[in-house]
């Protein structure tokens, strides 16, 4: 590579990180500066609109709701995918493909088109089961879907889950065992990731429970900001925050495990 | 290695299963199959079926046939025009994106930073969205005031931050990191030897670009912006926050339709929107997966 060249290429990449950067990072700081404002353009800073998040009790009851259907959608979300993905990996891999199909299904419907069909049967649901906002589990199970099945399938693809369990049964363990002990502490870093995303993404999730005519973190958000724009940006920015150390972690977490198969894979 | 070996082992397993075994296997998927046939595919069902069946149940195409409202159909040009703008201006700055990162150091902190950014910000839609350019770009935004204080007035001829103009930026946000991360190991699949070899035979930097690495990406580009295009048109709750009212593109006006308090709530029309949304969706992402294939023959 001739030196014109090379300087050329330098002054592209630094053009393209700073337009870039800029993009992306002015309006996330623009959101802080926004929540700090005092009443007027001239009066000093205050942090008023964060503390009047917990004197909002519609905000703090959407948040408590919202990390609720985080945990449960997660704990769904491993209880039944976990499962069906180990057996179907052992027992029918036939099956693997229409498995997979259908767990990526949701990346080709439109969450607002989805929603239209889920409308009648929430509405069943209220009816007969439960008016509990927590029922939305059910719909945002769907919704993590294809990303945890990404998530697990790597973790269970970089496992000899065959010797695993083989070993496991013919020394006497049931299929419990062999998930919880066996199968769990192999894969724990596809699990925890698993469940980050599921997190970040129902913590993020408005269409369905907008439509749905639920209270969700994201809908309490918006009807906040027609009371005090102020404290909805300081929700915003706080659960967004909250969203990126999960995703921190992630990104983090999984980094031990591939360079350890790197290795191997070297060896 | 141990390739040669599975086979005789399969094979010495597979009498000792029996038919018995086999069949109460399936058992073990009903769980999974039972939730999704109730949540996903039923939902499917309702709204297929829902779009051509008239208020008293009878069979239909009147659904389809009432999108024909100038309303609807401006909603449907919008969306597409909001896309398509979003998609291409999204790819192309994706892409430049991505190229200044795959010419830095493969391992580079640099690159996990962006990767790892990208991940997030392709998945910042909705509320939060609206609320960052609201504080950004909104008549009391920081940037607003602060162009203003310096004598340039970003909004001339009124706010179109409402807008189309104004969603389509909204919407590039998340378009930028999309495209970074689906279009990354494309250019991750270009070897420096090409590059070499358009200069031994005596090929410009032009050259390069024009008969050898966009040829190669071309396809891939593409569909990616495809990919891009499909995630536009589905995405409602960005909109939804930054608007709030009216049918400017198809998800509002299927929000509206469900929601509508004043008794012209229209279910039939809602659930056609919805199928129209999934048939256009899912062929573009048909073309993405076949255009991706393409391309996957030289770049790996």
């Amino acid at each position: 590579m001739n030196s014109a060249r090379r300087l050329r290429l330098r002054i592209f990449r630094i053009t393209v990180f700073l337009v870039m950067g800029a993009f992306f990072l002015v309006p996330i700081g623009a959101m802080f500066e926004f929540s700090t404002r005092g009443n007027s353009l001239t009066a000093p800073r205050t942090l008023d609109t964060w503390t009047a998040i917990i004197k909002v009790p519609d905000l703090v009851q959407a948040i408590s709701v919202s990390l609720q259907l985080a945990v449960i959608t997660s704990v769904a979300m491993l209880a039944l995918l976990l499962p069906t993905m180990v057996w179907v990996r052992l027992r029918l891999p036939a099956l693997r493909r229409i498995i997979e199909f259908i767990c990526l299904l949701p990346l080709t419907v439109p969450a607002i088109a989805l929603v239209v069909g889920m409308v009648p049967l929430y509405r069943w649901i209220k009816i007969n089961v439960s008016e509990s906002i927590l029922m939305l589990a059910f719909a945002y199970l769907v919704l993590v879907l294809p990303y945890s099945y990404r998530t697990l399938d790597a973790g269970l693809a970089s496992i000899d889950l065959k010797t695993l369990t083989e070993a496991a049964r013919s020394l006497g363990a049931g299929w419990g065992t062999v998930m919880l002990r066996v199968v769990v502490p192999n894969m724990s870093t596809a699990i925890l990731n698993a469940c980050l995303l599921s997190v970040a993404l129902v913590l993020g999730e408005f269409t369905f429970a907008n439509l749905l005519l639920y209270e969700n973190l994201q809908v309490a958000i918006l009807y906040q900001s027609f009371v005090s724009a102020g404290t909805s940006i300081a929700v915003a920015v706080a659960a967004l925050m909250f969203a990126f150390v999960l995703l921190l972690i992630l990104s983090f977490v999984g980094r031990p495990r591939e360079r350890v198969a790197r290795a191997e894979e070297a060896a | 290695m141990t390739s040669a070996g599975i086979p005789a082992v399969k094979a010495a397993a597979r009498p000792t299963g029996g038919g018995r075994r086999l069949r109460l296997s399936w058992l073990g998927v009903v769980p999974f199959f039972a939730y999704v046939g109730v949540f996903l595919l039923l939902p499917t069902v309702i709204i297929a079926a829902g779009s051509f069946a008239a208020k008293d149940g009878s069979l239909t195409i009147s659904n389809f046939t009432s999108i024909n409202q100038p309303y609807l159909v401006k909603s449907f040009v919008n969306g597409a025009v909001v896309s398509v703008v979003s998609a291409l201006a999204g790819g192309f700055a994706g892409a430049l994106l991505a190229y200044a990162v795959v010419t830095g150091s493969p391992r580079g902190l640099l690159r996990r930073a962006v990767t790892s950014a990208s991940g997030v910000l392709a998945q910042f839609g909705g509320v939060t969205l609206a609320f960052a350019f609201l504080a950004t770009l909104g008549t009391t935004g920081v940037v607003t005031i602060f162009l203003k204080d310096h004598g340039i007035d970003i909004f001339p001829n009124g706010v179109w931050l409402y807008e189309l103009s104004g969603l389509t930026l909204l919407y590039a946000y998340f378009q930028i990191p999309l495209m970074v991360l689906v279009f990354l190991p494309a250019l991750d699949g270009i070897r420096p030897q090409w590059r070499e070899a358009t200069e031994s035979l005596g090929g410009t930097t032009w050259h390069y670009w024009r008969y050898v690495a966009g040829p190669l990406l071309a396809p891939s580009f593409l569909g990616c912006t495809l990919l891009l295009f499909a995630n536009a048109f589905s995405a409602y709750a960005t909109a939804q926050a930054l608007i709030s009212q009216g049918n400017l593109i198809v998800p509002l006006a299927i929000s509206n339709l469900l929601t509508s308090e004043t008794g012209r709530a229209q279910p039939g029309l809602a659930k056609a929107l919805a199928l129209s949304m999934i048939l256009i969706v899912t062929i573009v992402t048909v073309l993405y997966a076949v255009l991706q294939q393409r391309s996957a023959r030289w770049l790996r």
